[in-house]
């Protein structure tokens, strides 16, 4: 095997991402979760730093300390303020029972390495193989949005779904123009910004997160 | 087979011998620190060893040859286990007769025999800690195996010398599928060898206990047998994780020069080993029995994304 050490480093770190996927999936509670998406934030950065590095892309930089400014940082402060005002650390319950979602993730896992196969063979960068990863991990992140019923873990499956859109962007291409990622990044903190708002609405509503009952029309 | 590599075989056999009791001890002894005691020390699982070694046994009227046969076969396991693993240096002679599967093998006979010992005599707590430990059994081991395969892909080879030499030899090469390899044998470890997230080992509580549990009915030696020989299955382990993911140091076959900067290392590597799992036990809460299988379930996946990550990442032509 002769692969550059910071090509291995890359792969090391996609790994690590696809962990934290799965730690997140497997994850009971909020409290938790949100630390594990401000690790995997940390590590997507890292990352992206090595590749900025490999690849003498400069502006790979400015995202990477975008993404650890925006993701390790402000969210996760975000959500820690969110949750202490709603005053929801306890359990998270899931649809299903844990195991069976774990073995979905790892068909969904065994689904994204086979798709992202052939696309990975031509593109000529050096983060090619990581591109089965980036795959996994959103679609992780979306079983998790579909299989939690609480509003938090799903709106922090919706932002580690971006995490692993930007990493499919930054394997695939060597990362988005600059532009395009400033651009999502403020919609991500905006939409952030909309979806506490959203938190408390829901809950005078409905007296609870539970977004199961949004899912009648009319009342009883 | 060279005379140099069978006293190796000894003195690495008698070296596992003395130094599980030890390993244990420190755990205990770090368990202690952390919760603001000053505990037993390091020795006094030998002591425990000694004052039992002197006493007389005790059996039930019922116990069959098996039941007094028992702690003898888990011992010579256990020690056999041990002495397998290459700690201090690749050239062991017994090592080429048996590779990772036997091995796991040799601790799956070592589980039956225990666990029909405690349904032998048949107390009821007895046989409520062999269907337990079976139960924790048939879980944790297809994940030991795949976290060895995982390993043996890379090595393309199932001997765990080869494995060694593999990684600690050759070129630096980062292994992401062993990240994924050493969770999932890091969850194996604390599961066979009734660390606390599934068994509590200093409980004596029924409804929690295990390990405990099979063992009641054993006095004196036999007692002292398995204890030593869960020491022995513990420090098994513990060199199976330094010799599969921080292998550096163990000396190559015939480098006798090496041989004092691996037992160095080996000695530094177990202490810090022992002190972070006394860590991890202080911070983490004993998990009902029923959370066992979702808990081994993560461990098996993770040890199966390892493989998967393997071919994706490392099979590069």
């Amino acid at each position: 095997m002769n692969i550059p050490f910071t090509a291995q480093l890359i792969n090391m770190c996609a790994a690590l991402l696809l962990l934290i996927a799965f730690a997140m999936l497997s994850q009971r509670r909020i409290l938790s979760l949100i630390n594990l998406f401000a690790l995997q934030g940390l590590i997507l950065s890292f990352s992206t730093a090595v590749v900025a590095y490999t690849t003498s892309q400069h502006h790979l930089y400015t995202s990477a300390a975008l993404t650890l400014l925006l993701k390790v940082i402000v969210l996760p402060l975000i959500l820690h303020r969110l949750i202490r005002k709603l005053n929801i650390k306890w359990d998270v319950e899931t649809m299903f029972n844990i195991p069976t979602i774990m073995l979905i993730g790892l068909a969904l896992v065994v689904f994204a390495f086979n798709l992202a196969a052939p696309i990975s063979q031509m593109a000529g960068t050096v983060t090619k193989s990581t591109l089965g990863i980036a795959m996994a991990s959103v679609l992780l992140s979306f079983l998790m949005m579909i299989t939690r019923s609480k509003a938090v873990p799903q709106v922090v499956g919706f932002l580690a779904m971006e995490n692993g859109l930007f990493f499919a962007a930054t394997s695939a291409t060597y990362g988005m123009p600059l532009v395009v990622e400033l651009g999502i990044a403020l919609d991500v903190l905006v939409g952030m910004f909309i979806l506490g708002i959203f938190f408390f609405q829901i809950r005078v509503a409905f007296d609870s997160l539970d977004l199961k009952h949004m899912e009648k029309l009319k009342e009883d | 087979m060279s005379y140099t590599a069978l006293l190796f075989q000894a003195v690495q056999n008698v070296l596992v011998l003395l130094a599980a009791p030890l390993l244990l001890g420190w755990i205990t002894q770090c368990r202690a620190w952390l919760q603001n005691r000053t505990g037993a020390g390091v020795l006094q699982p030998c002591r425990n060893l000694i004052k039992l070694f002197h006493k007389d046994a005790v059996l039930a009227h019922n116990a069959s040859p098996l039941f007094r046969a028992t702690p003898y076969i888990l011992f010579s396991c256990m020690w056999l286990a041990a002495a397998l693993v290459p700690v201090l240096a690749t050239d062991l002679p017994l090592s080429p007769a048996v590779d990772v599967i036997a091995l796991v093998g040799i601790f799956a006979l070592a589980r039956v025999f225990i666990s029909l010992a405690a349904m032998d005599i048949g107390t009821a707590f007895g046989s409520l800690g062999a269907r337990r430990e079976m139960l924790v059994g048939f879980l944790a081991e297809p994940a030991l195996l795949m976290v060895l395969f995982t390993a043996s892909t890379i090595s393309q080879s199932t001997s765990l010398i080869t494995i060694v030499e593999t990684l600690a030899h050759k070129q630096f090469v980062l292994y992401p599928s062993m990240a994924f390899a050493a969770v999932a044998f890091l969850m194996v470890l604390l599961a066979e060898n009734a660390r606390i997230p599934v068994d509590n080992p200093s409980t004596h509580l029924e409804l929690t206990m295990i390990h405990e549990a099979m063992i009641l009915e054993y006095s004196a030696r036999h007692l002292a047998l398995v204890e030593w020989a869960s020491a022995l299955k513990l420090l098994a382990y513990m060199t199976i994780g330094i010799a599969l993911f921080a292998p550096w140091g163990i000396a190559e076959s015939g480098d006798w020069g090496a041989l004092p900067l691996a037992l160095l290392l080996l000695f530094s590597k177990l202490l810090l080993g022992g002190a972070g799992l006394a860590l991890m036990e202080t911070l983490s809460a004993k998990m009902r029995i029923f959370r066992v299988p979702e808990f081994m379930g993560t461990a098996f996946l993770l040890a199966v994304l390892g493989l998967l990550t393997h071919f994706l990442l490392e099979t590069t032509t």
